[in-house]
This record gives C-alpha cells, sequence and structure tokens, in this order.
C-alpha cells in the first residue's frame, strides 16, 4: 500500500505550527505544507506595526529558519494553491492540476482581506493582509509625506493609522462606526483610543465611502486622488488602505459535506469531517467552554488551534490504524486522545505606545464596563459579559503582572458581579 | 528521521535527558505574558513593558516540556530552544 501524506493547506502560522505538531506527535509520514504565497512561512501582526513602520525588515517576519525547517521533512509547495478537496476521499486538487489524495488534511487558510469593487483598476488604493501588501504601501509612506485615508476603523486600520501618523504622513481614519474598534474593544475603550488617535493628529469621521475618485491625468494606470464619502463630502488623498475586515478563503471548499458559513465549520475537535481538521482564522468551530461556534482572527488561536487540530489527526488516524490492522493494535503504543479544543483566546494590538490585551471574549458581549483608571496614561479595562456571565476582558497600559491575573478571571465564564469585584481588586492592588 | 511507514508512532520524547538551551529574541516580544503562564520558573516579564527575561537559560529536564510548549505557542516567535 503506497504511503498517504498528510497535506496541511495553508502555510502561514497556524500551517506551520500544524507541520510541526504533526511531528511532534508522531506522524512520520509524508508531510506535505502548501501555500499559495511564494514567501516561506512568516508572520502577520508585525505588518501594521513594525513592518509597515520601516523598523523591521521582511527577514525579521521569518517564522523559522531553514535549519528549523528542515529536520520536519516537508514536501512544501509555495506559490501553489488548493483549489478542491473531495472529503470523502479526502483528496485534494491544486492550481497546478495535480491531486493528492491524503491520509489526513489540516486546512489553514486563513483570511482575504475585503475590497471594493469601486477601487479596482485605481493605484494607490492598498489593502494589508500580505507580506507583498505591506512592503507595497511602506514604499509609498516612504519618501515624502501623503494624505492617506484609511477606510475602516476596526483594529487593523487603527494600527496602521497610528503607524502612518508616526511616520509624519496625514491621515484620516473613517469608519461606519462612531467609535473605532468598538466592536473588538467595547465602546469605552474605543472612545479612550479614539482620544489618543486624535492627540496624535488623526482626523477621525464617522461615514461611508461612495466612490474613489480618479487623478486628472489620462495616464494608465489611474492613480486615486480622493475619497467620495455617501454624504457628498470629498477627501482628498494620495493613497487609500482599505481595512474593512477580510472573509475566510473557503471560496475552494465546495464539497457539501463541508460547512463553510464563516469560515470552515468544525466540531469542538476542530474536525470538519472524518480525517480533515481545520485552524487558525478560518477555523470556526464549537468552543466547548462556550457552547457556540467561534472563529478567531488572532494571532494567538492560530498557533494554539494548529497545535490542537494536529494531535486530535494523528490520534484520529491512529484510531483508524488501530481499527484497520491487527498488528498495529500489539505495539504496546498508548494510543492517543482525541481532546476538545479549549483554549481562553487571547488578542493584542499595539498603537503608538500602548497596548491593547485581551482574554477571553469581547465580541458577542451583551454587557460592557469600562473602568478608566488613568485617563491620561489611557490605562483602562473593560469587562465583557454575556447572559450574567463575564466572558472577555481587555486591558490598556495595564501593568504586566495585573493583566496576566484577569486571565483566571474569565477563563471559565462566571458571574458577571463576581468578575467585576476581582477585577476591581485585580486592577486596586500594586 | 525515522521511515515513512504512513502509520502513526506513538509520540516519543528522544530529547529528556539531554540539555536544553534556550535563547530569546527578546526585540520581537509582543508581551503576551504567555511563557510566564506555561513555564512560570523559566521565564518572566520586565515590570515596565512586559518583554520577556529569562530566569533559567539551561533548564531542568521537568522543565523541558514546558518550555517546549511555551516557544511553540509564542505569538512572537521570540523563544528558540536548542537540545
Amino acid at each position: 500500500m503506497t504511503t498517504r501524506p498528510i497535506a496541511v493547506v495553508g502555510a502561514s502560522a497556524a500551517g506551520i505550527t500544524a507541520a510541526e505538531a504533526l511531528r511532534r506527535a508522531g506522524w512520520t509520514g509524508p508531510l506535505t505544507l502548501i501555500g499559495d504565497e511564494p514567501h516561506l512561512p512568516y508572520d502577520r501582526p508585525p505588518l501594521s506595526k513594525q513592518l509597515l513602520h520601516g523598523a523591521w525588515e521582511p527577514a525579521r517576519l521569518m517564522l523559522r529558519t531553514a535549519e528549523q525547517l528542515a529536520p520536519l521533512d516537508l514536501d512544501l509547495r509555495l506559490g501553489t494553491r488548493a483549489t478542491g478537496l473531495d472529503v470523502a476521499t479526502r483528496t485534494l486538487t491544486l492550481d497546478d492540476g495535480q491531486r493528492l489524495a491524503c491520509a489526513g488534511v489540516i486546512i489553514a487558510t486563513g483570511v482575504a482581506a475585503r475590497t471594493l469593487p469601486a477601487a479596482d483598476g485605481l493605484t494607490g488604493v492598498f489593502t494589508l493582509r500580505t507580506l507583498d501588501d505591506a512592503l507595497a504601501l511602506r514604499d509609498r509612506l516612504s519618501g515624502g509625506p501623503r494624505r492617506l485615508v484609511v477606510v475602516g476603523n476596526g483594529v487593523l486600520g487603527c494600527e496602521a493609522a497610528a503607524v502612518a501618523r508616526e511616520l509624519g504622513h496625514e491621515v484620516t481614519l473613517i469608519g461606519r462606526e462612531p467609535v473605532p474598534m468598538a466592536a473588538a474593544v467595547g465602546p469605552g475603550m474605543g472612545e479612550l483610543l479614539a482620544d489618543e488617535h486624535r492627540a496624535r493628529g488623526v482626523r477621525l469621521l464617522t461615514g461611508e465611502v461612495a466612490a474613489f475618485e480618479p487623478a486628472a491625468a489620462a495616464d494608465r494606470p489611474v492613480q486615486v486622488d480622493g475619497v467620495r464619502l455617501v454624504d457628498g463630502s470629498r477627501l482628498p488623498a494620495d493613497l487609500v488602505l482599505l481595512a474593512i475586515g477580510s472573509e475566510p478563503a473557503v471560496g475552494w471548499l465546495t464539497d457539501p459535506a463541508l460547512d463553510t458559513t464563516d469560515g470552515l465549520g468544525c466540531d469542538a475537535y476542530c474536525a470538519a469531517a472524518p480525517g480533515i481538521y481545520a485552524a487558525g482564522d478560518v477555523a470556526r468551530w464549537e468552543h466547548p467552554v462556550h457552547g457556540r461556534p467561534l472563529r478567531f482572527e488572532h494571532r494567538m488561536n492560530a498557533t494554539e488551534q494548529a497545535m490542537a487540530a494536529a494531535r486530535n489527526l494523528v490520534a484520529e488516524l491512529t484510531a483508524e490504524a488501530v481499527n484497520g490492522t491487527a498488528e498495529a493494535a500489539g505495539d504496546g503504543a498508548e494510543p492517543p486522545e482525541r481532546r476538545p479544543f479549549a483554549p481562553v483566546p487571547y488578542f493584542w494590538s499595539d498603537q503608538y505606545g500602548l497596548k491593547l490585551q485581551a482574554y477571553g471574549l469581547t465580541t458577542g458581549a451583551d454587557q460592557v464596563e469600562t473602568t478608566v483608571l488613568d485617563r491620561d496614561a489611557r490605562r483602562a479595562v473593560a469587562l465583557f459579559g454575556r447572559a450574567g456571565r463575564a466572558v472577555g476582558v481587555l486591558a490598556c497600559a495595564l501593568p504586566p503582572r495585573q493583566l496576566r491575573s484577569l486571565r483566571a478571571l474569565v477563563a471559565t465564564p462566571v458571574l458577571w458581579e463576581e468578575a467585576r469585584d476581582r477585577l476591581r481588586e485585580a486592577t486596586t492592588v500594586g | 528521521m525515522t521511515g515513512r511507514t504512513g502509520r502513526p508512532t506513538a509520540p516519543t520524547d528522544p530529547h529528556g535527558a539531554t540539555a536544553m538551551k534556550i535563547t530569546l529574541d527578546a526585540d520581537k516580544c509582543c508581551a503576551a505574558g504567555q511563557c510566564v503562564l506555561i513555564a512560570p520558573e523559566v521565564f518572566d516579564q520586565r515590570d515596565e513593558d512586559g518583554v520577556v527575561v529569562l530566569l533559567d537559560a539551561a533548564p531542568p529536564a521537568e522543565q523541558h516540556t514546558a518550555v517546549r510548549e511555551a516557544a511553540a505557542i509564542c505569538p512572537a516567535a521570540v523563544i528558540e530552544v536548542q537540545e
């Protein structure tokens, strides 16, 4: 019998972590890592921070050196896109026409930046998801001050706006929501950060883009010159960054056995189907503690979920092998068991000198209470609740020791009042 | 590297008895503090900015599993482990 590989589709943080975890879990068979970008696995959070700023060069973002990759014995296929997956036979189709029958598959294709059709064909309009995106925007932010309009006032837009201001550009941040990042950090924390952006000289606007206006010159390609809003006003712009969210990269997963509404639907073990697992930004799974499907576009989750998915896939394949062959059962090895993936989610954001850090769930809350501890220092905490229980906590500019103690507060949802008392204690001591 | 059997083998820990050496690229640290939660005897954070501090660059064997976990989980890929 020929040996089929495990294929990991997606070669970013989740993909490379899954590959390593598969080896650690004991997979000695062939291992294929497929990535649609030409680059070796690199880290994305610095794209909108240190890389855009120019403080770091791309080499700094590489997640593994060649020496670290070598022992993994990977069949590494960069610049290759998976175009289909037959679930029943675990067979991938690649964009070079090749078909790859696999023992198991881990899907870590992440998300793609949303764009606006109105910007098609215009130069000077950017998204910020890949290394190439970030380098292209950085290139245009060097060599003199520009007028930058950031469309979208979520976390990514705010991080990029902060960097561009620090570089001395004229920055306008426009979003449909009146308070920046409100969906991720709550209205109180959002207001506090809006104050910081204003104090740093970012112009904050609420509104919606109607059109992008080209420069008058008939040169091709046509350079963007301004942004027209739905209310009729016009923002002059040399550069536009679209930071309007992302779409899970599931367009290639058309097998009806898979649920691809808002990412790839998985069970509590990160399994989408027998032998097929998902991890990272693309994966929506049943969180066993929160009891509902969740999907995170957080760096931390990419790593943790990839490790869980890899372990669980190897456990499933081991069980298959034990059931399928008599001699496999006799090797005396302790069969690994699949475990539900139950992380305490974590995310961070850096803007100017401020660090935002959150444990648990901050989106989907029905109750948010923000406590400003020091307005000038922008030091604040926010507690997020759902159905009477605290599910998330977010801190801005909090000392590390205090911050770490907050994780336990929301590791399992506790009653709102109890969490609020404990939060007050944790942030008043020391 | 072991042969390509195509069948998972039991996880092994060939490093258990060997020495471990940890190096940090602390400039990349994002102050998530996950390493301190996982291996508090090996890692700490600076009070002022939360950047990682190495307490023990060559930890004893009973710490090795936690250190490997911390290195794998670090969201800024700061921790390098040599064994």
